[in-house]
């Protein structure tokens, strides 16, 4: 496997992990709350909307776009979402924004759910439709991410798979333990997502441009590094200075 | 087909341009100097991630100001 292909990897599985954990937060509450056979219901039609997305999107943007044209195209797609993903993580970071809670969510979910009027038959609307909308709304950032990094690449189907094993690993922790994912480190995994995204971003627009990166794939890596250490500097610089009393 | 061609065109919108459409406009620009220093890839190396840089740390300390 090559070093872009691991990256790759990581990066879309990172993007997905915390998107899925997300997801589940949502799938928890209506299942717990109104009825798991909706929640579900909704959950796995959320997923196979998800999938023709990828299959009618990807597929055709590998075989019909010029590479270098897609190149730059997702490039910027993935630069824009990654700059958003990095600003994020250091305001986060330095305590400017407060960090992703899923208890937090899990909780104000629930109670909004108990005020719903109960369902009249087998089949619960409320959960399901926010089980379609928590797993859909998330896994649309994923897809882009899928297709992007998949398309540009042409390792549509590797990343493809990374997303899969991501939500198949949140699927098989949200069984195990019936709870949301709270213990997952979600802020630290995606300060690293926007670091690759940003990183990926720059290489691809790069490369589809004609400007062929010192170091090729590797440049991928040292990109990933300087936004990294960008980081570390910037949730540093940007934490608010006390205010002696 | 409207309802559904506008939500297409706001979810774009959103994901685009949302609240930083300085990330968006700042994507371009690397496009822009992408092609314009592809004969430099040194120079090219070092100006793209400096310039990503600089446009995500005025723009996290204008979040900061505001606060």
């Amino acid at each position: 496997m090559r070093t872009a292909d691991v990256v790759l990897v990581l990066a879309v599985f990172g993007a997905s992990l915390v998107e899925m954990v997300e997801a589940l937060t949502l799938v928890l509450a209506a299942g717990m709350t109104r009825s798991w056979r909706s929640a579900l219901e909704g959950t796995l039609a959320a997923l196979g909307v998800l999938t023709v997305l990828v299959v009618l999107v990807g597929i055709p943007l590998i075989h019909y776009v010029p590479i270098d044209a897609l190149r730059v195209i997702v490039g910027t797609l993935l630069l824009v979402l990654g700059m958003s993903w990095l600003r994020k993580a250091w305001l986060r970071g330095s305590g400017l924004k407060a960090l992703h809670d899923e208890d937090a969510i899990f909780a104000e979910t629930v109670e909004e759910l108990k005020v719903q009027p109960a369902a009249q038959g087998p089949r619960d609307g409320v959960a399901f439709a926010l089980a379609f909308k928590g797993v859909f709304l998330e896994g649309t950032e994923v897809v882009l991410i899928v297709i992007s990094l998949g398309a540009s690449s042409h390792r549509l189907g590797l990343a493809a798979a990374a997303a899969l094993a991501a939500v198949v690993l949140v699927t098989i922790a949200g069984i195990v333990v019936s709870r949301q994912l709270s213990s997952v480190p979600e802020n630290l995994i995606k300060t690293m997502v926007g670091v690759m995204l940003c990183s990926f971003g720059l290489f691809w627009i790069g490369e589809g441009a004609g400007l062929h990166w010192p170091g090729a794939d590797l440049a991928i890596l040292v990109l990933a590094v300087v936004f990294a250490l960008a980081t570390v500097v910037a949730t540093r610089v940007l934490r608010p200075t006390a205010v002696a009393a | 087909m409207k309802k559904a061609l506008r939500a297409f065109g706001a979810f774009w919108w959103d994901f685009l341009v949302g609240d930083t459409p300085e990330f968006f406009v700042a994507a371009l620009v690397v496009v822009a100097l992408a092609f314009l220093l592809h004969t430099h890839r040194v120079v090219g190396a070092i100006v793209l991630p400096t310039f990503v840089l600089v446009v995500v740390a005025l723009s996290a300390v204008r979040v900061r100001r505001r606060r």
